[in-house]
């Protein structure tokens, strides 16, 4: 199996889909606690920025990256023809 | 349960939760008609895991695939369901609302770790699991790097870490029952432990999963209820994790009040006092040993010669008998109480603040250690087999895809629960409870304090409660919420049922897992390839009966740092397992051998590590003095910083030494990037 340009091309927009997904990633987690102390003066519902995005800010995000990378790669498999369906396999 | 297709299985599922609701109310009617508190313990645990047991039943397989993966016919909803309840143990249902309790902003890094973890499932490691499609973890160690030596360093790992994660989940089953229903710790255990078997004996990961889902239903409904009827009483609006932030707001309040309290400062200013006494005891050990010895002694005396009650001589007669006997053992024993005098001494953190205390040094040291527990619980969340094994079950890669979101989204239901859970506590706690008078506390706190979970001290004999004097076992908050808002004994008894369904359910997964690397990676792959199916599955069965009565056997010791070593899984399975399944996927490069010592070496570090930083001696085995300062002043539960960094290093450095890996293992590496490979 030698890799044809389409599939390279398939690796190198899932590859640059996952890297960009774990930056935010990231960023709500590691970067935005370093800075929590200094955050504390924004407040959302109630909480200090930094309290809050830990909480429920940080797993909401996680959430929608996981929700956005199983629609973009099922789409992308489609566009590639390399979708294995529902499991009729 | 033959058939597989979502429509009926959706509406099972919405029955069986209509029928348990009704359950509920009818106990709660029974309630009102003078039923025991004793006998809805009962109901509640004999009928969930009658219920448990008829799933495990009817789920009976004798196929191999069946019995490993569930025949790969898990829609992803329920695997979703399942996974949740797989992966929220006892710790999370019991002890994060703790957490949150007692370290505020700190203990964020449990709810961010173990959800942000799934990110890393679902973009690294998931899809190409799924379509690898074989039975365990340490299956693609050695389909990608070759050789049984892979396999069985990936078996090693796979018990190291699930074995110790089984037995706080046989122990906490212990505890529920033991609780709740009055059974003796070690007869719960035993009861728990047929509950786990008759499921994963008969039917393997096929009964495990659709047990698993009547799970998730029964935990999340526990773990919802008692705190939104709590938020409707405070706030009047029934959603927790909108109100709390609000309720959060009054307990800065009440915290500026209560910390500044005289009465509070002088309370402790004795307890640090009595830290000081302990830490001189220490010192001058081995004479004060005897010393305090000689004082009991005299006041036993004393007291016997004055006629005075049996009782408080024989208080005095055990205390003596308690005393540590040799001078090693004074040590840790004082040395633990200096810890807890010491700990109610110190100034208590605001519950909003982050990396609290005073001094930019000592913020920016509770900084570096968020960060990475942060970053250990993430990736060994990433790397605990029994979760990623899950994703072999869905029908595709797209479902596997698909799978990972609904994983996500069930578990968090409750971590954005845990943070209200703490909030309301801290609210009733600070604005009811302290300053009360001794002798009118909340039957809560007595019924407890029986069974040592609430302390409570008057140590400057005000008789009034003071913040200092309080203090809790973070598992209390949970449990005792349902007191804490006063609602009817039926919602503890359900809480119980939840803790129950979460501990049960890990468990499960955990001895599959644990069985499946025995049986299938070190029997079937290295030592007998040519055993027939039905071998396999007799011997996988016998494996799993020997791990668990071996797990609930250790567990009826109730051995004290088993929570402990639970954080401790998580550094030990992401230093094993994350460089080497990642860079197996992403880098073509990454050799055998790189990936071998990779996995061996970070294990190694992460060991050493924990050991050194967190034991002084191992006296059973005669091993003195190896305590170690740590380094960059990092704790032993986030040693996986350390091993996971050397495992990704090693791995990278070895591969480039080594020869590039063969055409074969290349050409394996792309077939698992692609979900359907040959139509190009």
């Amino acid at each position: 199996m030698r890799h044809g340009r389409k599939q390279q091309d398939y690796w190198r927009r899932n590859l640059r889909m996952t890297a960009s997904l774990l930056v935010i990633w990231f960023g709500v987690s590691f970067v935005v606690s370093y800075f929590a102390r200094d955050l504390a003066e924004i407040t959302l519902f109630g909480l200090p920025l930094g309290f809050y995005m830990g909480a429920q800010g940080a797993p909401v995000v996680y959430l929608l990256i996981v929700w956005w990378y199983a629609r973009y790669m099922n789409h992308l498999d489609r566009e590639y023809g390399v979708d294995d369906g529902d499991g009729e396999k | 349960m033959a058939d597989y297709t979502t429509v009926p299985l959706r509406r099972y599922y919405a029955y069986y939760t209509a029928s348990f609701f009704l359950f509920i109310l009818g106990l709660g009617v029974l309630e009102r008609h003078g039923m025991p508190p004793r006998w809805i313990g009962y109901s509640f645990l004999f009928l969930t895991i009658f219920l448990y047991a008829t799933i495990g039943v009817l789920a009976r397989t004798a196929s191999v695939s069946e019995y490993y993966v569930a025949g790969r016919r898990v829609p992803a909803v329920f695997n979703g369901m399942a996974t949740g309840a797989d992966w929220m143990s006892s710790a999370s249902f019991m002890g994060l609302a703790g957490t949150l309790y007692l370290s505020g902003y700190q203990g964020l890094a449990y709810v961010m770790g173990w959800t942000g973890g799934y990110v890393l499932v679902a973009l690294l490691l998931a899809p190409y699991l799924r379509r690898f499609g074989q039975y365990t973890i340490p299956d693609f160690l050695a389909a990608r790097y070759g050789g049984h030596l892979a396999r069985l360093v990936g078996v090693f790992a796979t018990i190291l870490a699930s074995f110790v994660y089984v037995v706080a989940q046989i122990y906490g089953v212990g505890l529920i029952t033991s609780r709740f229903v009055g059974l003796q710790f070690e007869v719960g255990v035993f009861v728990g432990l047929a509950g786990i078997l008759v499921c994963s004996f008969l039917g393997g990961m096929r009964a495990v999963t659709w047990t698993q889902v009547a799970q998730y239903a029964i935990l999340i409904v526990a773990y919802l209820v008692p705190v939104s009827i709590l938020s409707y009483q405070v706030t009047g609006i029934p959603v927790p994790q909108l109100t709390y932030g609000q309720v959060l707001q009054k307990v800065q309040g009440l915290e500026e009040a209560i910390f500044a309290n005289p009465a509070e400062v002088d309370a402790r200013r004795l307890f640090r006092e009595r830290a000081d006494r302990y830490y001189e005891r220490i010192l001058t050990l081995p004479e004060s040993l005897d010393e305090e010895r000689r004082g009991l002694t005299a006041r036993i005396n004393a007291l016997k010669s004055s006629n005075a009650q049996m009782r408080e001589v024989a208080a005095l007669e055990r205390q003596r008998r308690d005393l540590p006997t040799s001078s090693d053992d004074a040590r840790s024993y004082w040395d633990g109480l200096m810890r807890q005098a010491g700990q109610r001494g110190a100034e208590p953190d605001h519950h909003l603040t982050p990396y609290p205390g005073k001094g930019k040094v000592v913020n920016d040291g509770a900084r570096l250690n968020f960060l990475s527990l942060l970053f250990c619980l993430m990736v060994g969340t990433a790397a605990l087999p029994h979760v990623l094994m899950r994703y072999y079950t869905t029908p595709s890669v797209r479902e596997a895809r698909t799978s990972v979101f609904w994983s996500l989204l069930f578990i968090l239901a409750l971590y954005l629960t845990a943070p209200a859970y703490a909030a309301f506590a801290k609210y009733e706690i600070y604005s009811h409870l302290v300053g009360s008078s001794m002798d009118q506390l909340p039957l809560w706190v007595s019924s407890w304090g029986k069974i040592g979970m609430v302390s409570i001290e008057d140590i400057n004999g005000d008789g009034i409660l003071q913040l200092a004097e309080l203090s809790l076992n973070p598992d209390v908050i949970l449990l005792a919420t349902p007191e804490i808002a006063g609602l009817p004994y039926v919602i503890s008894g359900l809480v119980a049922a939840g803790a129950l369904a979460a501990a049960l359910s890990t468990a499960d997964g955990l001895l599959l897992t644990i069985a499946s690397a025995l049986s299938h990676d070190v029997y079937y792959k290295v030592y007998r390839p040519n055993a027939s199916t039905q071998w396999r599955l007799v011997v996988s069965k016998s494996l799993l009966l020997v791990v668990a009565v071996l797990a609930a056997s250790v567990a009826s010791q109730k051995p004290a740092t088993i929570l402990f070593m639970v954080a401790w899984a998580f550094s030990l399975a992401g230093s094993a397992f994350f460089p080497a399944l990642m860079l197996g996927v992403f880098w073509k490069r990454a050799t055998s051998t790189g990936a071998v010592s990779g996995m061996v070496i970070g294990l190694l570090v992460t060991l050493y590590y924990m050991v050194r930083v967190h034991l002084h001696a191992i006296p059973w085995l005669g091993i003195h003095g190896i305590g170690m300062e740590p380094w960059l002043g990092i704790q032993s539960t986030a040693a996986g910083v350390w091993g996971v960094g050397a495992g990704f290093l090693t791995i990278i450095v070895v591969s480039l030494l080594g020869r590039p890996p063969s055409q074969e293992t290349q050409d394996f590496v792309e077939s698992v990037r692609y979900p359907q490979s040959g139509r190009w």
